[in-house]
């Protein structure tokens, strides 16, 4: 076979299947891939080689030995955000305060990934704890965007999407607060796929906003995506918001790729001022594709979408204030300070101190103040009475259309260091994508043309647990418009 | 203007150390700064959520419902301790090892 890297993980997975290529040939071609070029991208924090080839072996195994059954992504290499615990493997949350960790445990979408042969390559780049819009809160220094390496890849999960969009892997899994997989997407002409809340087991996700943190899938085809949702989705004892309820038909969805007879619905508040004239102008064009394909076509209102972006950076940063609690300087990671005389609350506050970075200890204060006697009926109840203003504005409308759409971002990639020292102008990258986290309903990124030479992205926005539309609409869409293709001029 | 109208934005120095010591953040001249002409740019951005009229509407707790999850009775296998020790700062004796947490008495 000629490139292995450029193949997608479906023709990936059948070529293993059929013995035309090994899994571990494949874990090869993408390990040299990422020696090749992620100097230049920095979409790893850490590389698992031996682990993946190990992995690819056992699938090796398993595919030679014709009793046992593989899965539809058995042999895929993927890149997995720096979130997720794997077990012996170093887990950073981009962190300096988880420098070093390596959790004694994996989170139930590694362990689904490893049960279905699926080849973890490695630990992808993020925003420090998933808190930004560029990768540039990373401890670790920003990854790169592949269509123009002075740009940034979107964030909190930039590192995931460089990864797919660069050909490191055909697959990535992200984690979506408030936008952290379909901003990347959008910026990096990738597939990004928030699930719907409870749909993808939290456990083992450090986590950043409990009531809004939500895994899901990257690649660079619809059908793609709904393979590694199908793999990672499903109920979970081990977490407590889990939904106890059949995995949406997202695959089938998917294959099936048609519009006709959908209703889809343009939301009047996510477009307009704002939003750069280049995004509008593809986001224009796509919807008239959707109406040539068959939908049929509305706009609607939703007055709430306004207040989404305020009301998510209250809660927020209020849940991370008490999530980030638990980094104590005692149970896991770095401790600072500890010269045998000063106490636990002091070696505490240095600990967190050295290891947290400017983003995060803006949040933690920000949230801890909206928390504070006296302030709390203000700002943070009154943001989660917002919440139920925007989730009433999704019911109302579904009551209309089967799916809403918008730009997934307000802009392309922006240069590196443009929005840093602004952190209003980094939170308004996330305008579309919010209203989604605070409501629970599932959405997707996918491309929708370039402008500037740069990806713009669409979304797609279901009900909750109707994550098969996303799907539906998304791969006849991407029919009729396939994605553009990076150049990577600065590979030569 | 609706009742629940949050305080005037902008926000003291003083303020922000003492959140910094609710927060266990050690924070510099320089960051307490910076923190308090930050945060109030962002609670001045944030402080429209107290236009919505929302005095009828019950606040969101879960965004999907779920109820009295339980799991059932059973023991079942935890983590090794020593797995979960080697990943902390200090371990003796099969126990997590911590700064002094009392005064000194001297």
């Amino acid at each position: 076979m000629s490139d292995l890297t450029r193949l997608t993980a479906a023709e990936t997975a059948a070529a293993v299947a059929a013995r035309e290529v090994s899994a571990v040939e494949v874990a090869r071609a993408h390990l040299a891939r990422i020696a090749a070029v992620d100097d230049r991208v920095h979409a790893f924090l850490h590389v698992d080689a031996e682990g993946a080839l190990a992995q690819a072996a056992r699938v090796d195994a398993a595919v030679a030995d014709r009793d046992t059954v593989t899965g539809p992504l058995a042999g895929v290499p993927l890149a997995l955000k720096d979130v997720l615990c794997t077990e012996g493997i170093p887990t950073t949350v981009g962190s300096r305060i988880l420098q070093g960790w390596r959790p004694p445990y994996d989170a139930t979408v590694t362990a689904r990934l490893k049960a279905a042969g699926v080849v973890v390559l490695g630990k992808t780049n993020m925003d420090e704890f998933a808190m930004g819009s560029s990768t540039e809160h990373s401890a670790y220094g920003p990854t790169h965007n592949p269509w123009d390496l002075d740009r940034i890849p979107g964030g909190s999960g930039g590192g995931s999407a460089a990864a797919v969009a660069s050909y490191q892997a055909p697959l990535a899994v992200g984690t979506d607060t408030g936008g952290s997989i379909r901003q990347p997407a959008a910026v990096t002409g990738t597939i990004g796929v928030k699930p719907t809340y409870g749909g993808v087991s939290r456990y083992g996700l450090v986590a950043f906003s409990s009531s809004l943190d939500q895994a899901g899938p990257c690649a660079r085809t619809v059908l793609d995506a709904a393979l590694l949702h199908a793999v990672i989705a499903g109920h979970d004892p081990r977490d407590s918001t889990s939904i106890d309820a059949p995995v949406p038909p997202v695959v089938e969805a998917a294959r099936r790729a048609d519009v006709s007879g959908l209703r889809i619905g343009i939301v009047r508040e996510l477009t307009g001022e704002g939003y750069e004239s280049g995004v509008l102008a593809r986001f224009e064009e796509a919807v008239t594709l959707l109406r040539e394909l068959g939908a049929t076509i509305s706009e609607v209102s939703c007055p709430h979408f306004g207040y989404a972006l305020p009301a998510y950076y209250l809660i927020a940063p209020s849940e991370a204030s008490s999530n980030l609690a638990r980094f104590d300087s005692v149970r896991y990671g770095l401790r600072v300070g500890d010269d045998g005389q000063r106490g636990l609350e002091e070696v505490m506050s240095m600990t967190r101190d050295a290891g947290f970075g400017a983003e995060v200890k803006r949040r933690i204060i920000l949230g801890t103040y909206a928390l504070s006697s006296g302030y709390y009926d203000a700002y943070y109840g009154q943001a989660q009475k917002v919440r139920t203003l925007i989730t009433r504005d999704f019911t109302a409308a579904f009551a209309g259309v089967d799916v809403l759409v918008s730009p997934a971002a307000p802009t392309v990639a922006f240069p590196l260091g443009a929005k840093l020292a602004d952190p209003l102008a980094m939170y308004r990258q996330d305008l579309a994508t919010i209203p989604s986290n605070l409501y629970g309903g599932p959405a997707m990124s996918l491309p929708a043309g370039l402008s500037d030479g740069l990806p713009v992205g669409l979304q797609i926005m279901a009900p909750t647990m109707r994550d098969d539309l996303l799907y539906q609409v998304g791969a006849a869409f991407e029919a009729a418009r396939p994605a553009p293709v990076p150049p990577l001029s600065w590979e030569s | 203007m609706p009742e629940n109208a949050p305080p005037p934005a902008g926000i003291t120095r003083e303020q922000v150390a003492h959140l910094a010591r609710l927060s266990r953040l050690a924070l510099d001249d320089d960051e307490l700064d910076a923190l308090a002409s930050e945060l109030g740019v962002i609670l001045s951005a944030v402080a429209a959520i107290g236009d919505v009229a929302a005095t009828d509407v019950p606040p969101t707790t879960h965004a999907v419902p779920v109820e009295n999850v339980t799991r059932p009775d059973v023991v079942s296998a935890s983590l090794p301790r020593d797995a979960v020790l080697a990943g902390a700062p200090d371990a003796q004796d099969g126990r997590f090892r911590v700064p002094r947490v009392l005064d000194d008495p001297s």
